[in-house]
C-alpha cells in the first residue's frame, strides 16, 4: 500500500508526534506493515521538481495513490480562493490539489484535528476560513462535502487529536493496509473506534481524587482537575491514559487539563481552557452518559466521605500522607 | 538575459517553502524567498483571555512547540510581574533543552544529511558509505536515530505530559511536580541519550567535542580515529568546501536562553566582527514586500499589526521582514554560540558564516547543553514549590524572548480590559527567510543564495539545497 502525505494549514505537529513512535524506527514499522511512503514533505528525499512532477501524476491519475493523508486544515480563504496556501512551486491553491487527489485515492485519511474538523486554525475569527476534509467543526461537509466516499465506500477517516498519538496514526494505516478497516470500525465522527471508544478518564492516575471530588485548585496540585481546572477527560474520546504518551505521559499526568482535543470545536470551548465553567457550583460539562441529578448526589456524598489522606494530598504537590498499612488480625 | 525560475515545494524543511531565482549567466542573480502559507494566529489571539494563549501558541509549530510555550509563558510572567520558583525554572529549561536537542538531531539526520546521498555526488570517495548511512527513510542512520530520539523524548512524558503541545510550561512554573524516583528515571534516560551521542554521533566524549576551540583543532580531531557521524560530515565539508558556501550577513543575534539563578546559560547579544549591544527596542517589522495592509513605517512588534491582503504590488511572501536597527541579522545555533563566545564558533565565522559552520554549531550544542541538563536535574528539589498562581491585571503588557533550536523567538503581548488586545510574534525563520524591506535589502537566505551556480532548466544544484537547509528553517513558525 502506498501513501501520499500532504500538509496544509497546520503546524506539522502530527508528523512530529508520529516520529516519536516507540516501536523501534517508524520507517521500519511502516515497512513491516507493507506501507510505502510515496512522498512525505518532511521525510522524503525527492524535492522540488521531482516532487512536483510526482504530485501532478497523482492528481491526474498517472500515479495511483492508495492512501492520501492530509495534515493541517484546508484553507478556503480569502473569499473562497484558497490563496492563503498555494502549494510551493506554483500558483495553484492547496485545496485544489487536495480535491483532485482525494477524488482518485483509494482512501483518504485526515491526520489530526485540523484536517478532521478545522481545529486550532479555525479558532477565533477563523481568519483563513479553515475547515476539515469532511467536517466544518461539528457540521458534516468541509472541503469534500458530506457525501464523499472513497472507492471502498468509506468516508474520510478522522485520526483526530492535537496532535494524534503516533500509534493512532500507524494502527489506522496498518488496518487499511491489511484491508481490515470497515465503516463499522469508525465512530459517528469518522474516528477509528479502537481509540475513540475510550474516554481519557479511563486509566487516569488521579482516579481516587475524582471518586471523592478531592479537587486541585491550583497548578501542580495532585487532586482531580475536573472540578476547578477545566479537565474534560470524563467526556473526551481517546485512550490517552491507557496508551501513554512519550513513555509515561498524558496531559492529566502532566498536571494539566484534558482540553478534549479529539473533538470538533475543542478550539472554542466558550470558557477559559483551564477553568471549569459552572452553573450554581455544578460543572457544565458532566461525565459522559451521567445523569445530572446522580452526579450532584454522588458528588455531595463522596465529598462528605473523603478520607483526610485524599483531601490533604489533593492540595499538595507531593504525598503528605501515605495510605495506611493494614496488618492482618490474629 | 535573466530568467525567473520558481523552485518548490522545498521539502525536508518544517512547513512550506518556495524560492524564486533570477538566473543570469548560469548564476543566481537574485533570490526571492516565499513563505506560501498563512494561518492568522495573531488575529486568532486577539480578544482571547491571556492564559488561553498557552493553548494556542504552541500549536503555531509542531517542532518548536515548547519554545512557543516558553516564550508565551515569559511574556505572560512579564505581564503579571512574576517569577517562577526554582523548580519551575529548571523544569522549563529541561523541557526546552529536550526539544532543542531533539530538533538538532532531527535536522541533522532527517532533513540535512540525506542530500549528500543524492546521485549528484556519485563518484565522490565518501558517496557509497553515505548512501548506506544517510539515505532518506532507508539509511542506517535515520533508523538508528529515531528510536534513540523517541527514548530521549520520554523525558518530555515525565516533564510535560507529552510532546508536542503541552500546557505544563506556565508563567508561574511547571504544572508537573517531580518526585525523586521520577528524577532518577530522567537521569537514566539522559544517560542513555549521552551514550547514543558519544557512540553514534561523535565517537567521542561530549566534553571532548565541547572543548574543540578552533577550526584547526576540529580538523585535527576529524583526522583522529573514533568514527561517528560528525566526522563523516566534516569529511564531506572539506571535500565540497562547505566552509565557503552560504555566507549571509555575518550579523549574528541571540536573545539568549536557559535561565539560571542569575543569568542565562547562553546570554543574549549581537555580534558583527565584535560584540555589540543588542537593543530590543530597535526591532521593527517591515511589510513592504509581504501580503499585509501597509501601516506606514516599519513597526516595533509591540505596536505591530497583521492584516492580510490577497493582492499587493511588489509583495511575494506571507513573511514579514524584521530588521534590527534597519539591519538584516542571522539567528540560530551558530549565532547563539558566536554570541556566547564559544571559541570554535567565533573561529568558524572568522571568514564569514557558512553551511558547515551552521551544521557544526548545532552538533556542538548537543555536546554543550546535555551536561547542563544533567546539572539541572540534580538541582531539582522535590517538596519545594513548582508553580505559583498567575494573576493578570486588566491593562498590562509583556515581552517573552527565548531561543528555539533554530534561533531567536519573541512574543509581544498587550492586554486591554482583561483580554488580549495585540499579540505579535517574530520567529527565528522570520529573520532568516525574510523577504526584502523598503530599502530593497534582501533577507539572510536571499543574500546567501545570490551568486550560486544554477541553470534555468537542469536539476537544481545540490549546493542550493545545502544552503537552504543549513538554516534549519521552520516555515510554520515563520508565518503563523
Amino acid at each position: 500500500m502506498n501513501l501520499l502525505w500532504l500538509q496544509s494549514g497546520g503546524c506539522g505537529g502530527c508528523t512530529l508526534s508520529w516520529l516519536g513512535s516507540e516501536h523501534g524506527s517508524l520507517f521500519r514499522e511502516l515497512a513491516d506493515e507493507g506501507i510505502e511512503l510515496l512522498w512525505h514533505p518532511s521525510l522524503s528525499e525527492a524535492g522540488v521538481d521531482q516532487a512536483r512532477e510526482l504530485i501532478e501524476q497523482c492528481a491526474d491519475g498517472r500515479a495511483a495513490v492508495d492512501v492520501l493523508c492530509i495534515e493541517g486544515s484546508l484553507l478556503r480563504g480569502p473569499r473562497g480562493t484558497g490563496g492563503f496556501h498555494r502549494f510551493g512551486g506554483g500558483a495553484q491553491p492547496m485545496i485544489d490539489w487536495v480535491r483532485r487527489i482525494a477524488g482518485r485515492a483509494r482512501h483518504v485519511v485526515a491526520i489530526g484535528s485540523c484536517s478532521s474538523w478545522g481545529g486550532i486554525t479555525a479558532a477565533g475569527m477563523n481568519p483563513t476560513d479553515a475547515c476539515g476534509l469532511q467536517y466544518d467543526g461539528e457540521a458534516s461537509g468541509g472541503l469534500l462535502g458530506p457525501e464523499f466516499r472513497d472507492a471502498a465506500g468509506l468516508p474520510v477517516i478522522n485520526v483526530a487529536g492535537c496532535p494524534p498519538h503516533p500509534d493512532w496514526i500507524t494502527e489506522t494505516l496498518a488496518a487499511l493496509a491489511h484491508g481490515k478497516l470497515r465503516s463499522e470500525h469508525l465512530d459517528d465522527y469518522g474516528r477509528p473506534r479502537f481509540y475513540a471508544d475510550q474516554l481519557v478518564h479511563h486509566g487516569c492516575p488521579r482516579n481516587e481524587y475524582y471518586e471523592f471530588k478531592a479537587s486541585a485548585s491550583r497548578h501542580s496540585e495532585q487532586g482531580c482537575l475536573m472540578e476547578q481546572l477545566g479537565c474534560k477527560g470524563t467526556q473526551a474520546h481517546a485512550d490517552c491514559n491507557q496508551r501513554l504518551w512519550n513513555g509515561e505521559g498524558s496531559c492529566l499526568r502532566g498536571g494539566y487539563a484534558c482540553i478534549r482535543c479529539t473533538d470538533p470545536g475543542f478550539e472554542e470551548p466558550g470558557h477559559a481552557f483551564e477553568t471549569t465553567p459552572k452553573v450554581a457550583g455544578i460543572p457544565i460539562g458532566l461525565p459522559a452518559d451521567m445523569p445530572k441529578a446522580w452526579f450532584i448526589a454522588l458528588a455531595a456524598l463522596s465529598k462528605s466521605a473523603t478520607p483526610a489522606r485524599v483531601r490533604e494530598n489533593a492540595h499538595s504537590d507531593h504525598l503528605l500522607r501515605a495510605p495506611s498499612v493494614k496488618r492482618s488480625k490474629r | 538575459m535573466t530568467t525567473r525560475r520558481v523552485v518548490g515545494p522545498f521539502n525536508r524543511v518544517e512547513g512550506d517553502l518556495e524560492i524564486s531565482l533570477d538566473i543570469s549567466d548560469g548564476r543566481v542573480a537574485a533570490a526571492y524567498v516565499n513563505s506560501p502559507l498563512y494561518r492568522g494566529f495573531e488575529q486568532i489571539l486577539q480578544g482571547k483571555l491571556p492564559a488561553d494563549a498557552l493553548v494556542l501558541v504552541p500549536r503555531i509549530c509542531g517542532i518548536c512547540s515548547v519554545a512557543q510555550s516558553a516564550a508565551s509563558a515569559l511574556a505572560l510572567a512579564d505581564a503579571a510581574g512574576m517569577v517562577p520558583p526554582a523548580n519551575g525554572r529548571l523544569a522549563a529549561n529541561l523541557s526546552l533543552a529536550v526539544e532543542n536537542l531533539a530538533d538538532h538531531l532531527t535536522h541533522f539526520y532527517l532533513f540535512f544529511m540525506p542530500d549528500f546521498a543524492r546521485a549528484d555526488y556519485a563518484g565522490r570517495p565518501w558517496h557509497a558509505a553515505v548512501v548506506e548511512r544517510f539515505r532518506a527513510t532507508v539509511g542506517s542512520a535515520p533508523n538508528q536515530m529515531l528510536p534513540a530520539r523517541a527514548r530521549f523524548m520520554q523525558m518530555m512524558g515525565l516533564l510535560a505530559g507529552k510532546w508536542p503541545h503541552t500546557l505544563a510550561v506556565q508563567p508561574g512554573g511547571s504544572t508537573r511536580p517531580l518526585q525523586s524516583s521520577e528524577i532518577f528515571r530522567l537521569h537514566r534516560t539522559l544517560r542513555e541519550f549521552r551514550e547514543f551521542l558519544e557512540a553514534v554521533s561523535f565517537g567521542a566524549k561530549l566534553e571532548d567535542v565541547a572543548a574543540i576551540a578552533s577550526r584547526k583543532e576540529l580538523e585535527a580531531w576529524r583526522r583522529k580515529a573514533g568514527g561517528g557521524d560528525l566526522r563523516t560530515f566534516l569529511t564531506i565539508a572539506e571535500d565540497l568546501d562547505l566552509w565557503h558556501l552560504g555566507r549571509a550577513t555575518d550579523r549574528f543575534m541571540s536573545y539568549g536562553c536557559y535561565q539560571e539563578e542569575e543569568r542565562r546559560l547562553f546570554p543574549a547579544g549581537l555580534w558583527h566582527g565584535g560584540a555589540l549591544e543588542l537593543d530590543i527596542a530597535a526591532i521593527a517589522e517591515d511589510i513592504s514586500h509581504a501580503w499585509y495592509a501597509a501601516a506606514g513605517l516599519p513597526q516595533h512588534p509591540a505596536a505591530g499589526s497583521t492584516l492580510p491582503v490577497a493582492e499587493k504590488d511588489g509583495a511575494y511572501s506571507w513573511c514579514k521582514a524584521p530588521r534590527l536597527a534597519g539591519q538584516v541579522v542571522e539567528t540560530g545555533a551558530l549565532a547563539r554560540q558566536v554570541v556566547v563566545g564559544h571559541p570554535l564558533a567565533r573561529d568558524m565565522v572568522d571568514g564569514g558564516g557558512s553551511v558547515a559552520a551552521r551544521v557544526v554549531a548545532r552538533l556542538l550544542e548537543l555536546a554543550l547543553v546535555l551536561p547542563a541538563m544533567e546539572r539541572w536535574l540534580t538541582e531539582l528539589a522535590p517538596g519545594e514549590a513548582w508553580c505559583v498562581a498567575a494573576q493578570f491585571a486588566d491593562e498590562t503588557s509583556g515581552v517573552g524572548l527565548i531561543e528555539a533550536a533554530r534561533g531567536s523567538l519573541g512574543h509581544w503581548l498587550t492586554v486591554r480590559r482583561g483580554r488580549i488586545h495585540n499579540y505579535q510574534i517574530i520567529a527565528p525563520t522570520t529573520w532568516n527567510f525574510s523577504p526584502r524591506d523598503t530599502a530593497g535589502q534582501p533577507g539572510a537566505l536571499e543574500q546567501a543564495l545570490a551568486g550560486l551556480p544554477a541553470g534555468v532548466s537542469e536539476a537544481l544544484p545540490a549546493a542550493i539545497h545545502h544552503v537552504v537547509r543549513s538554516f534549519d528553517p521552520c516555515m510554520v513558525c515563520t508565518v503563523h
